[in-house]
């Protein structure tokens, strides 16, 4: 990896990226493969994948049997480090004390940012998530549409490595011809499912992930990548060459030294550092935008969190990337006489309408698949899922818009509380115990979130960073759209927990109860959306902000929906495409 | 927000040494059925505040002690190995005893360790142990660990939970369900307790099969 430290800084870039997650890694890729000289600013420290990675490691391996703790939210061989609901020094604040209105916001202070851990669900964002307004009235258009989009999914679904299929479903698009990787057959309980929850006309269909299925086509995709740019086609050719296929086995949110699944660090940097054009500053903390005489981005003022000193850097073009409430405050932390109330918020939009993704889950126990005879149930995760498939609906559920649906069953790896529920002792609680492993099902949902005028951040006016940099103060508000639609997953889920003769836990008609709190999902987006009018948004189609055109918003800041679709493709896919304009405006002098 | 300190190595922050103080005057109501000359005098709560951690390396294999110090004398130890072995004794020729795979070296590092979760445990498990050695004295002159197989049985049939408890055991019936929890979260994370529970994973193979026929079968999907 291109790690440098400060001394090796050159005097200018042409473009400073600050952030290194799947906004800023994409940035990188696509602006080093075209020759541009970028420094990448990471606010925590370098990460390597590759020789980090706990790949089969025993939870017994672990402190505490790996358990769930406040420094790894995600358990202890979780890829995450230096991240979590709560970073040391560097706290933030809610506006109301009530617990409906909290917002948690996980960040990820290292090199990949929250690429090193996800879920790797890859859905593209269908032609109706670009255009909810025109639909139902509510929440805003996209200035773009889905068919301005397709192109560059389909270039980052070969980039990163996806698996799924085609089908063809509303709403669900499907990608070119050979451009998925197979998707894994689906394990017994699924099936299960399948087959059960078919009279209700719910589908069950293979998922897309990011995940190496097979190895990539490093003969034929690295042309379709990279047409007329013989350099970048072999730089990738060769990255690809260097990631294994997925061998079935450890848990992806580890990370993956075989480079199987996509993490921006082990697939958006090695290449980009591989064409010689990319500085990567670790431990690197963005605090504000410096803008120019001629009213332009000029450079960054950023922490070196090593020395705890101020220091700037210079470029032609500034690309913020840095998480959607990472983003919004650098932009509110960049007050100048020219932009008194924060960099690029003429609109006063900067903050507002941010959004996460509506969460709500429901387990059971399924007696039909107790002592299901013993066979590797491992695979990679997720493999199936349950798309929206009420479109027709619409009118009749009580609430807009929609959710897909996760579940998981099978014997997957022990963990705390395996067997600790059964009673007794010696032979016959064993026995139970092998009875029952595996002998359940869990289901998430995963809605759309309508942005709304009570769900924003802005600067805590006192509290401050411990390196002394304004704080983020959330407020957040559920309306009624998501807690109707999270009580329709308990019921749908109870339902579907029942028709396969199982026996649900404590399903929650209250919606208001059952929905996650704000944050919990991890799909923050919003607070810089884009729009086609400068007076309503913050950012053109191109992420572009309206007032300081070289300054792009490549993460989910940008976003003025949120679909029932993982946010992550969509934010590589606009990443690249914004990349792609902001070359080309370079190139015409625009910039 | 409630935060970790950056650097908190070797000492206590304020906060953790205000839930220690209040684990152990909880500590005293745990057992409250145990009469005054069944109570053994308690290891002294000497916990170093050390954690996890933001950062530790994650590809190393730890054991317990490594992290913390631990906390069971070596009577209550005994006491634990013999008891995890009871609930758990080995059904496969060849396989070990849960004690010879250290699981009761698993349930000192979690009752020794500085989180919410898992301190809450301590007065439970350290007085719960010393109940049932003054227990097994009571009623067979030994400790737990010297006892018999029926003896031993004896005494955790009165707590297990499978038949209604007795009004004097409700503390040790709420000490053995977390012991057993405990315990069978220590052994069935081990590559031992893996096969024993039927889980096959963690083994790297070319590709996926999928569900066997004989499992489609099980599930009339065959």
């Amino acid at each position: 990896m291109a790690i440098i430290t400060e001394k090796d800084l050159q005097a200018t870039y042409d473009v400073i990226v600050v952030g290194s997650g799947a906004g800023g890694g994409q940035s990188a890729y696509t602006l080093t493969m075209n020759g541009v000289k970028v420094l990448m600013l990471e606010a925590g420290r370098n990460y390597d994948p590759v020789t980090e990675t706990p790949m089969f490691q025993s939870r017994a391996d672990a402190p505490l049997r790996a358990m769930s703790t406040k420094e790894k939210p995600f358990g202890f061989h979780d890829a995450t480090v230096d991240g979590g609901w709560e970073v040391p020094g560097e706290p933030y604040t809610q506006a109301s004390t009530d617990p409906k209105q909290r917002f948690d916001w996980w960040r990820s202070r290292m090199l990949g940012g929250r690429t090193n851990h996800w879920g790797r669900i890859s859905l593209r964002n269908g032609p109706y998530d670009f255009k909810p307004y025109s639909r139902d009235g509510l929440g805003f258009d996209w200035p773009l549409s889905y068919d301005d989009v397709a192109p560059y999914y389909d270039k980052v679904e070969m980039l990163v490595g996806v698996y799924g299929s085609n089908e063809g479903l509303e709403n669900t698009p499907d990608s070119p011809n050979g451009t998925l990787l197979p998707a894994p057959k689906a394990r017994a309980g699924e099936l299960y499912v399948k087959k059960h929850v078919a009279k209700f006309g719910i589908p069950v269909i293979p998922i897309h992930r990011a995940i190496l299925s097979t190895r990539q086509d490093h003969v034929n995709f690295p042309a379709r990548l990279h047409p007329n740019n013989p350099k970048a086609q072999k730089i990738i050719a060769k990255a690809m060459q260097e990631r294994a296929a997925c061998f079935w086995a450890t848990d992806c949110g580890r990370g993956c030294s075989i480079k199987a699944n996509y993490q921006s660090t082990t697939v958006h940097l090695p290449p980009a550092h591989a064409t010689g054009n990319l500085d990567i500053l670790c431990n690197a903390h963005a605090r504000e935008v410096t803008v120019g005489t001629d009213g332009k981005a000029n450079g960054v003022i950023y922490i070196d969190k090593v020395t705890g000193q101020e220091r700037a850097v210079k470029g032609r073009a500034v690309i913020l990337a840095a998480s959607s409430g990472e983003t919004a405050r650098i932009l509110l932390n960049s007050k100048s006489n020219r932009f008194p109330n924060g960099l690029a918020n003429g609109s006063g939009l900067v903050g507002k309408y941010i959004m996460d993704t509506v969460g709500a889950g429901l387990g059971g126990s399924v007696p039909a698949f107790e002592n299901l005879p013993v066979h590797n149930e491992e695979g990679a995760g997720t493999h199936v899922y349950i798309p929206w498939w009420l479109y027709k609906d619409a009118s009749k559920l009580g609430f807009a818009r929609g959710y897909h649906i996760e579940f998981g069953t099978g014997r997957r790896m022990p963990g705390l509380g395996t067997g600790g529920a059964s009673p007794g002792y010696g032979k016959s609680y064993k026995e139970e115990v092998r009875q029952k492993y595996g002998a359940g099902i869990g289901f998430s949902g995963r809605g759309e979130m309508i942005p709304n005028e009570n769900s924003f951040c802005e600067l805590d006016p006192t509290v401050k960073d411990k390196w002394g940099i304004p704080v983020l103060r959330f407020h957040w508000k559920w309306s009624e759209h998501e807690t109707k639609q999270a009580a329709h997953m308990e019921a749908t889920f109870a339902m579907m927990i029942d028709a396969i003769g199982g026996k649900a836990r404590n399903p929650q008609a209250d919606g208001s109860k059952a929905i996650d709190t704000g944050g919990r999902i991890i799909h923050e987006v919003g607070g810089a959306i884009m729009g086609a009018d400068a007076k309503k948004s913050v950012t053109n189609q191109w992420n572009q902000c309206w007032e300081v055109p070289n300054v792009l918003l490549n993460d989910g800041s940008a976003f003025c929906s949120n679909a029932d679709k993982n946010p992550t493709l969509t934010i590589m896919a606009l990443a690249w495409r914004a990349t792609d304009h902001l070359i080309e405006e370079m190139r015409k002098g625009n910039l | 927000m409630e935060n970790i300190p950056a650097d908190n190595s070797g000492q206590i922050d304020r906060r953790m040494a205000l839930k220690w103080i209040g684990a152990a005057a909880a500590a005293a109501a745990v057992f409250p059925h145990a009469s005054a000359q069944d109570k053994l005098p308690r290891p002294a709560a000497t916990p170093t505040g050390q954690r996890i951690g933001t950062d530790p390396v994650l590809n190393k294999n730890y054991v317990p002690g490594d992290l913390w110090p631990l906390t069971l004398t070596p009577k209550q130890r005994k006491a634990a190995a013999s008891l995890t072995d009871l609930i758990m004794p080995p059904d496969n020729p060849g396989d070990k005893l849960p004690s010879q795979l250290g699981v009761q070296e698993f349930i000192d590092e979690w009752i020794s360790s500085p989180y919410d979760e898992t301190s809450k445990d301590r007065p439970v498990i350290t007085e719960g142990l010393d109940w049932l050695d003054a227990e097994a004295q009571r009623r067979f002159q030994k400790d737990f660990a010297d006892l018999a197989e029926a003896q031993k049985c004896a005494i955790a049939d009165d707590i297990c939970g499978k038949t209604p408890v007795k009004k004097e055991f409700k503390s040790a019936q709420n000490f053995f369900g977390r012991f057993r929890y405990l315990a069978a979260s220590g052994y069935y994370t081990t590559p031992q307790g893996w096969k024993d529970v039927g889980y096959v994973g963690n083994v790297p193979t070319v590709n996926f099969d999928g569900p066997t026929p004989e499992a489609l079968k099980h599930l009339g999907l065959a």
